[in-house]
């Protein structure tokens, strides 16, 4: 059976990491408000994304590297237990990289986002996404994708068209998130409205790791 | 761990100024008897001050925690986690401002003393003993500590023994532990003293006092004299740190102290207080700013010296017939609007309007105590030992505390018939001036008064990443 739900859950999840402030779109204000500028905001959030896209692309290349070397009966309790025993520890010890500097260049936020992102497990999330819909082609409907339809989840153009889809998905919602918070709320909504994202987040690892463990 | 951040936190300086009136201010309160091997020593102790005006002890001292040991001369303090905790690069909002570390600057110790289950009451939790920060950074006698983005930030005069260099080390702002030395290359800085940065610009920059042989005993004069103690800034790179520039003032201007930049992330300058001149005793206030992309400091603010009769004087200035103003506080407000300027020898406490930081005007002053002046306090009971020192401006902006006592041989050298430990309060009027409440007298009894922080933050207790 055949289903979009992997697919709609990789842009889902890349839109729960866009909101997160720690993936990025706060550091994409103070950046706007430090040189006075939207387009600043803008700027940041581009490299910001291809550090997360590279972080998410470590651990989806480790997964195909596991299918390739693990009995397939096998993989399904590695990675939920990984996921687990991560979600637990950041839980326990919700630590953050050390990095100090405001005066960034692009390859610094590729670099600051890609320790962020590792450093949180965005990736790790998406691990049983991968290993229950592997069966799931991309969808497609009209006579133009005929090709594109058979894109496998498992396959190296299904790998970068979920990693793609997911970070696209995480870079708009960041970049809605960003703009409006620049232009609109202003900054002293973070005192309101940010929620320890890290519990949720932890959360959200042991729930993943749960499911890949019980679908 | 709370779920949402500190309510004590705020993105930028200008909404911390929107922060709910203080209600409680945790002040130093060190014991000169048992540095100075005189009968009847106390230990140091943290005294809380009730400053909610409906509150019945209101002005007055309901706590004082004593440390557990004799002479460690507690002297500066401050938070361990505060605004920084927001900053977007290493954002972890939801750490409290909970424990207020206390550096002794003699023992060497760290105390850490938690605010949390009974404000008005902190309680010692934990004790950072001297040889465990000797052994990780080979640093002693910590002295100003700042909450940074990913860590607390101690500078320490120098190393064990005594001389130089001092530096900064590095703690961790939930555990506590000594993580290490800050700097990675220190280029010719040897003498240290205040540091804070522009978290903004990706800098940091520091001062020189002595190193601890050169001020444990008191001003030596020779020293003074020879402009042995210490007349530069230092700038830093705050991401490789790494030694950038040093800013030489002139050897006739001796220990450059206390900095104070501007707390608008986007702005790079910043003000520095200098005690005294040798060459004619005023006492000034320099700026630093960026001119390109290097950093120049220029003088902006001098304060001369007073005539006095040799009878007025310690045996230290009888022979100048005159009394330094000694600037050894500077505080500014959170607009970066006003500057406030001790003057420990004269006894005078200065506001200067700073909008434009080139050219400060003087806006406002009030004199108490001094060294020849002894300017009573309308609840003072009389003439009046010590002078402004210590300055804490309110979030705010509107009420400025200041404590009476520098640090104990020191404290002799100038008055040496006694010194008062005092708190009072000026209110600050909106456009400029100030005036001494004169209800407001703290009276420390045997015990002298140091560095104010107040609850939920102060004018130098936080740093922004936000404009």
């Amino acid at each position: 059976m055949t289903s979009a739900w992997p697919w709609i859950t990789l842009a889902l999840l890349g839109a729960y990491h866009g909101l997160s402030p720690g993936m990025g779109w706060l550091f994409a204000v103070a950046l706007g408000l430090q040189e006075k500028s939207g387009k600043a905001v803008l700027r940041a959030l581009v490299p910001i994304a291809i550090g997360h896209a590279a972080s998410v692309g470590l651990a989806v290349g480790l997964l195909a590297a596991g299918k390739a070397s693990i009995p397939s009966g096998i993989l399904p309790w590695i990675t939920g237990g990984v996921l687990v025993g991560f979600g637990v520890f950041k839980l326990v010890r919700p630590r953050h990289p050390r990095w100090v500097g405001m005066r960034v260049n692009m390859r610094d936020l590729v670099v600051w986002s890609f320790l962020m992102a590792t450093a949180h497990g965005a990736g790790l999330m998406l691990l049983p996404v991968f290993v229950l819909g592997e069966d799931n082609p991309a969808p497609c409907h009209g006579p133009a994708c005929h090709d594109a339809a058979g894109i496998s989840l498992s396959s190296p153009g299904g790998y970068l068209a979920a990693i793609s889809l997911h970070t696209l998905a995480m870079l708009l919602v960041s970049a809605l998130v960003a703009l409006v918070v620049y232009y609109k709320v202003g900054l002293a909504m973070l005192r309101r409205a940010w929620f320890d994202l890290d519990r949720v987040w932890a959360g959200a690892l042991i729930l993943a790791g749960v499911l890949g463990l019980l679908l | 761990m709370p779920f949402r951040p500190d309510p004590t936190f705020y993105p930028s300086p200008r909404m911390a100024m929107d922060a709910p009136r203080e209600r409680l201010a945790y002040v130093t309160a060190p014991d000169a008897n048992a540095v100075l091997g005189r009968p009847d020593p106390l230990r140091d102790g943290l005294a809380t001050v009730d400053l909610d005006p409906r509150s019945p002890t209101y002005g007055q001292i309901i706590a004082l925690a004593e440390v557990p040991n004799y002479g460690d001369e507690l002297h500066h303090s401050g938070w361990n986690a505060c605004s920084a905790a927001l900053c977007p690069y290493a954002p972890h909002p939801h750490v409290e401002r909970r424990y207020l570390m206390l550096p002794a600057l003699r023992s060497s110790r760290i105390y850490v003393f938690d605010t949390k289950p009974d404000p008005k009451n902190p309680k010692l939790v934990r004790t950072i003993e001297a040889e465990e920060i000797a052994k990780r950074t080979g640093y002693s006698r910590p002295h100003t500590l700042h909450c940074g983005p990913d860590g607390i930030y101690v500078s320490a005069l120098g190393n064990p023994e005594g001389d130089g260099p001092g530096g900064i080390f590095v703690l961790d702002c939930e555990s506590f532990d000594v993580l290490g030395r800050w700097e990675l290359d220190r280029g010719p800085q040897h003498l240290h003293y205040d540091f804070w940065w522009h978290l903004g610009h990706d800098t940091l920059i520091s001062s020189e006092w002595g190193t601890p042989k050169m001020i444990e005993a008191g001003v030596n004069p020779d020293l003074l004299l020879g402009k042995k103690y210490g007349h530069r800034l230092h700038i830093w790179d705050l991401r490789r740190r790494k030694h950038l520039q040093a800013l030489d003032i002139g050897d006739e201007h001796q220990m450059a102290l206390e900095l104070r930049p501007a707390h608008d992330p986007t702005k790079a300058y910043g003000f520095m207080g200098v005690v005294v001149s040798v060459a004619d005793l005023s006492a000034s206030v320099w700026l630093w700013y960026r001119e390109g992309e290097r950093w120049a400091i220029k003088k902006v603010i001098t304060i001369p010296a007073e005539p006095a009769s040799a009878d007025q004087l310690p045996p230290l200035l009888k022979g100048f017939g005159a009394v330094p103003p000694l600037v050894t506080d500077i505080n500014l407000s959170l607009d970066d609007k006003y500057l406030y300027v001790s003057c420990w020898g004269t006894g005078e406490l200065r506001q200067y309007d700073v909008s434009d930081p080139h050219d400060p005007k003087l806006v406002g002053s009030v004199h108490i105590g001094g060294i020849a002046r002894r300017t009573p306090h309308p609840r003072s009971g009389g003439p009046l030992t010590g002078a402004p020192q210590m300055v804490e401006v309110s979030r705010d902006g509107k009420r400025i505390y200041f404590t009476s006592a520098l640090y104990t041989t020191w404290d002799e050298q100038f008055y040496p018939d006694g010194l008062k430990g005092w708190m009072v309060k000026v209110d600050a009027k909106e456009g400029g001036g100030i005036s001494l409440d004169p209800e407001f007298f703290v009276d420390f009894g045997p015990r002298r008064a140091h560095q104010i922080r107040l609850e939920g933050g102060d004018a130098s207790s936080d740093s922004f990443c936000y404009p």
